[in-house]
């Protein structure tokens, strides 16, 4: 195998195509939120105080610095150090689990408290409310989800890394991961004021 | 298209970065603890567009990408607002 095919402009081209469609999905969920806040304004308010602004607070704080570590690590692999890439992998993995962690405790609250979707205690609260926790599960749900699909994504290429198919000379699919991660941390930069800090 | 690499972002620009998030990240819920109406949500969106600027230009390395992947974003951004801006020219008239 003397000459090869390689474009990675091409391969990081078709990460950003994807990405774009992936904020298309979200942002149909934001625009049923925004039309659902200008119908009903107060109870939105009334029910965001129901969340924990803690857990929202510490996971905001837990996804910005993992996209911090694995941006590092694609400089570190450019740099052609190994074992920092592969530690900066890990640690954004930890991250993420860490996130998912949280999110249980805090889901694990609120079902407690009977807010879940399609529950009686939220169906006596009117469907202002309920319209908020729906959304609220669903699309913090979808973002859990591409948090997982992240994760598994960052841990592969780890492994790939640490078996030398991915160089310093060769990261795309690096770099292609943590375009990704950073979309998952993009989400999550609107969607925790827009569900967690409504006065 | 040629095959062009990335220099490497110096470790120090993306922890500079990092710390301007979670200042940023800090503003957001002090604002949001003060009552200033409907200003609250504008300036809650306003401050995550900074920090999704933050994200993408230096964390995802559009800098140093060519015109293609910025005229990429702008195409997908004008989507958005058109999506957006329609929805709401129907939901804001009824």
């Amino acid at each position: 195998m003397s000459i090869e095919h390689r474009d990675d402009t091409g391969a990081r081209f078709g990460m950003w195509l994807f990405l774009y469609t992936e904020v298309i999905l979200f942002s149909g969920l934001f625009i049923l939120y925004s039309m659902a806040l200008s119908k009903f304004p107060q109870q939105f308010a009334e029910a965001s105080h129901k969340l924990n602004i803690y857990f929202g607070s510490i996971n905001t704080i837990v996804l910005l610095t993992s996209s911090l570590t694995i941006a590092l690590a694609v400089t570190a692999i450019q740099l052609g150090r190994i074992k920092q890439t592969l530690i900066l992998c890990g640690v954004t993995v930890a991250l993420a689990l860490l996130f998912l962690v949280n999110k249980y405790f805090e889901w694990s609250e609120e079902i407690g408290h009977g807010i879940y979707p399609g529950s009686e205690h939220l169906a006596e609260m009117g469907p202002g409310v309920t319209n908020f926790f729906n959304l609220y599960y669903f699309t913090a749900g979808l973002h859990g989800l591409h948090v997982f699909i992240g994760a598994t994504l960052i841990s592969v290429v780890a492994v790939m890394t640490a078996k030398g198919k991915v160089t310093s000379d060769r990261y795309t699919l690096l770099e292609n991961s943590a375009l990704y991660w950073h979309l998952v941390d993009l989400v999550w930069i609107f969607l925790f004021p827009l569900y967690y800090l409504i006065l | 298209m040629s095959e062009h690499t990335h220099e490497p972002v110096p470790y120090r620009t993306f922890i500079w970065i990092w710390l301007a998030l979670l200042t940023l990240t800090g503003i957001t819920i002090a604002v949001s603890r003060i009552n200033l109406g409907s200003l609250n949500i504008w300036v809650a969106l306003g401050v995550a567009s900074i920090k999704s600027s933050l994200v993408i230009f230096v964390f995802m390395h559009l800098r140093q990408e060519s015109k293609l992947f910025k005229i990429g974003l702008l195409v997908m951004l004008t989507i958005l607002a058109v999506f957006i801006g329609f929805t709401f020219f129907d939901v804001l008239y009824r």
